[in-house]
């Protein structure tokens, strides 16, 4: 599990230089401030984990119990809440605020996020079939997956077969992504590559856990 | 207006000189090799400009020994030293694609008379 984490917003993409002069295709992610809302701790919650908040949120619009949450804590409201599950959180206290700066020495990042959903997709889009021929004879079968089996052996399809469905909006993590920039002033982190999701795109960054610290 | 507009400003050059397709140009490069810089002149007539902000580029054709030779350059890359102006062009078009088929007398682009 990760030991460093944070949660963002997808700005867009763009492209910067590096030191070469080379040009760097990069993902603006806005990293506000994540202000500690509830430290978890495996002897009491069976997991560790950080749940904290980002942003603002106007009194009237908090529910009840939100309220009462984040009155306890003593933390002022945030759009959302979110847990980040920490490998040690003995360094963290309810109320602390943790910005970008967290990052500025990870080299990669692993970046998790819900990606753009595509609705029902046929076979061509959702697991790249290569479809079938455009003339000698093709009638209305261009994008089609084809058959999905035998004859009376098995008689049956197989589960798991790729077929048209539902594609996207889904959980999807990218990894080893290579920190560019990580800029505290105006809460920016800069990310070699793209990212899942939309732009707006709440998003989740931890420290690449297939890299070494 | 795009919403990382507010990065890309720090990139963007402000030293470039007004230029468009039809204008022959100087585009002093810079070159590292091994670990001493210098720099490299290409200078040819620019037959596209094209995209916008930080991604906007532009492409210089020359003839090198008979051979044409076309270069895409980011306007606003940190390689380009310096842009020099030589002439401008008369020309009708923003992509002058039609030069590539051309050679000799006819490949030539019609300088702008100002009066």
């Amino acid at each position: 599990m990760a030991n460093k984490a944070l949660v963002g917003e997808k700005v867009g993409m763009t492209q910067v230089w590096d030191s070469d002069n080379v040009v760097v295709p990069v993902t603006v992610l806005r990293v506000r401030p994540n202000r500690v809302v509830q430290v978890k701790t495996a002897e009491r919650d069976g997991y560790s984990a950080l749940q904290v908040t980002f942003g603002q949120r106007e009194e009237h619009k908090l529910t009840r119990p939100e309220a009462g949450h984040f009155g306890a804590a003593g933390v002022q409201p945030g759009v959302r809440l979110l847990e980040l599950r920490l490998d040690d959180v003995s360094g963290y206290e309810v109320g602390q605020e943790l910005t970008v700066e967290t990052l500025a020495e990870v080299a990669h990042v692993d970046v998790t996020s819900v990606s753009k959903g595509r609705g029902f997709a046929g076979v061509m889009k959702r697991h790249n079939f290569k479809g079938q021929r455009a003339s000698h004879g093709a009638h209305k079968v261009h994008r089609k997956p084809g058959a999905v089996g035998q004859c009376a052996t098995p008689s049956r399809v197989f589960k798991g077969k790729k077929m048209p469905g539902r594609m996207g909006n889904q959980k999807t993590t990218t990894q080893n992504l290579v920190v560019v920039e990580a800029d505290a002033e105006r809460d920016l982190l800069l990310v070699r590559g793209s990212v899942p999701g939309p732009t707006g795109a709440t998003v989740l960054i931890r420290n690449a856990v297939k890299r070494s610290q | 207006m795009q919403r990382t507009d507010f990065i890309d400003e720090a990139n963007l050059r402000d030293d470039i000189p007004d230029f468009g397709a039809g204008d022959t140009l100087k585009v002093h490069v810079r070159v590292i090799e091994g670990n001493r810089q210098r720099i490299q002149v290409f200078e040819g007539v620019v037959i596209r400009r094209q995209g916008s902000g930080v991604r906007e580029t532009f492409t210089v054709r020359k003839l090198s020994f008979s051979v044409g030779v076309e270069r895409t350059f980011p306007v606003h890359a940190p390689v380009i030293d310096h842009i020099e102006v030589v002439s401008r062009g008369d020309v009708r078009r923003a992509k002058l694609y039609y030069l590539r088929d051309r050679i000799g007398k006819r490949a030539k682009v019609r300088e702008k008379r100002e009066f």
